[in-house]
């Protein structure tokens, strides 16, 4: 894509994001706010995909509309406007987000500004993506692969914990029961 | 080989999705009056261009507080991510975007239904139509798991995430001969995640039609529309994932992937009838416990051969 294009597309993301995440908090209905709060992940999923990185852009659609699916009938179900009913408004403590959004980006806009950034004579490396991963986390692999099955086998277990109806209210006291007592029959015959 | 195809090609591509969408909706329509006993097949086979002509000119009925923008959202949103899921589908030689991910972009617009169906159950504001949109977003996962790891077999298989890739590595043996599990329950979760019978819950009798109760007119055309396109993009991906695209002897390519797609599609759409509605609670249970692992084992075995 030639850079004109390139600017005027992310230009276009940019303002969309924010724009939509804009109307996450001006609407009242919680549907109308999850699926604003989608359309806003989907522009910055475009400027992921603006630098070419293919996969985590379009990983980034696919997950964000799993998610705000699911989210949407969570909003629905503990939000105190559940279809815009009730009135209610979704903004808390203005004057202080106010004060650290500013704050924030005036810092961050200084920044780029104001630091001496490096330069290097260095030839660009052919995936410098690439290069930076292995750079960063080639050496912490194992690290990260051990995180990762704790991680899930934390999900699992919290989920084992939560559950409402557990082993021994399915197959009694001692486990001994040949077919659970179930409220609803599964589909593998049991 | 597949390759992008020149720009005009993205331009045909709704009009080739549209004719496989009428076919398989005319096949459903013969299928149905045969089973009914009337009218003849073939005349039944024009039923769905009477229907859409007469939904083009119906007025829209209206229920008190609908959410018009994210119920018409919803048709336009499943309509457009049905097509656009064929984007990176080879027909032939040519697909018209060869994205280096294509695998995931199918499976990120796959998903797009999974919101629209919801949405079009929400937006109606009509007890029928929520409880039928939660259903999909309930069943949803027990679509998309053993969906994902099916296509992650074939991913595996050729090394790559790239349709042409994989395409080119079945030029010897296609894929289903060796992913078989993989394939059948590709082929069960593309009819789960466009709700074709059996798995048409979100739009059943018992809840008067479901997300489809209160939309009329326009709005019903492009949400069903949107529905037929979402099972032509899956039946054309499972042509090029696991039976070779447009590998075959004697007839150009091009002709091989209509042939093979026609065929993957009437097999769906005549499965759509001959097999009894699956209840939700017991599919979610032989999904997590029969099709997931299954899936897994059949990634397993492949990422063994392929080592």
């Amino acid at each position: 894509m030639c850079p004109v294009w390139r600017e005027i597309v992310f230009w276009l993301c940019a303002a969309g994001a924010v724009a939509s995440g804009i109307v996450v908090f001006r609407v009242d209905s919680m549907a109308r706010a999850t699926f604003a709060l989608l359309a806003s992940f989907l522009f910055g999923a475009g400027t992921i995909l603006l630098v070419e990185l293919t996969y985590l852009g379009i990983l980034v659609v696919l997950m964000m509309i799993m998610e705000m699916v699911i989210m949407v009938v969570f909003m629905v179900m503990y939000m105190m406007n559940p279809a815009g009913l009730m009135p209610m408004s979704m903004l808390h403590n203005q004057k202080g987000s106010l004060a650290i959004a500013g704050g924030t980006f005036a810092v961050l806009a200084a920044g780029v500004y104001l630091v001496d950034w490096p330069t290097s004579r260095a030839p660009r490396p052919e995936q410098p993506v690439y290069s930076l991963g292995e750079a960063l986390m080639g050496s912490k692999m194992l690290v990260m692969i051990v995180l990762g099955l704790a991680l899930f086998a934390t999900i699992v277990a919290t989920v084992v914990l939560a559950t409402h109806r557990g082993r021994y209210d399915r197959y009694g006291d001692r486990l001994d029961r040949d077919r659970p007592d179930d409220p609803v029959r599964g589909g593998v015959g049991r | 080989m597949p390759e992008p195809g020149p720009w005009w090609s993205a331009l045909l591509l709704p009009a080739v999705v549209a004719v496989f969408a009428a076919g398989a909706c005319s096949l459903d329509a013969a299928l149905r009056a045969r089973t009914a006993g009337a009218p003849g097949p073939a005349a039944a086979a024009l039923l769905p261009v009477r229907s859409a002509a007469g939904l083009l000119v119906q007025q829209r009925r209206r229920t008190p507080a609908a959410d018009t923008l994210l119920w018409r959202t919803a048709g336009v949103a499943l309509l457009a991510a049905g097509v656009l899921a064929s984007l990176v589908t080879p027909l032939g030689r040519w697909s018209v975007g060869d994205l280096s991910v294509g695998i995931v972009w199918f499976n990120a617009m796959e998903i797009v239904a999974w919101g629209a169906v919801w949405l079009a159950g929400w937006g109606a504001n009509s007890m029928f139509g929520l409880v039928a949109g939660y259903r999909f977003v309930a069943q949803g996962l027990a679509y998309e798991l053993p969906h994902m790891f099916a296509l992650t077999s074939a991913a595996i298989g050729a090394g790559s995430l790239r349709v042409a890739d994989v395409v080119a590595a079945q030029r010897d043996l296609w894929f289903v001969v060796w992913m078989p599990v993989a394939f059948v329950v590709f082929l069960l979760t593309v009819l789960a995640m466009a709700f074709r019978p059996p798995f048409d819950q979100p739009t059943g009798q018992d809840v008067a039609g479901g997300v489809l109760a209160e939309l009329s007119g326009v709005d019903r055309l492009v949400f069903l529309a949107g529905r037929w396109v979402l099972l032509v993009s899956g039946a054309g991906m499972a042509v090029a994932l696991f039976l070779g695209a447009g590998g075959g002897p004697l007839l150009p390519g091009w002709l091989w992937s209509v042939l093979k797609t026609a065929a993957v599609l009437a097999v769906l759409v005549w499965a759509g009838h001959r097999l009894p509605a699956v209840r939700m609670e017991r599919f979610a249970e032989v999904a997590w416990l029969v099709l997931i692992p299954a899936t897994l084992l059949q990634a397993l075995f492949v990422s063994i051969l392929v080592l």
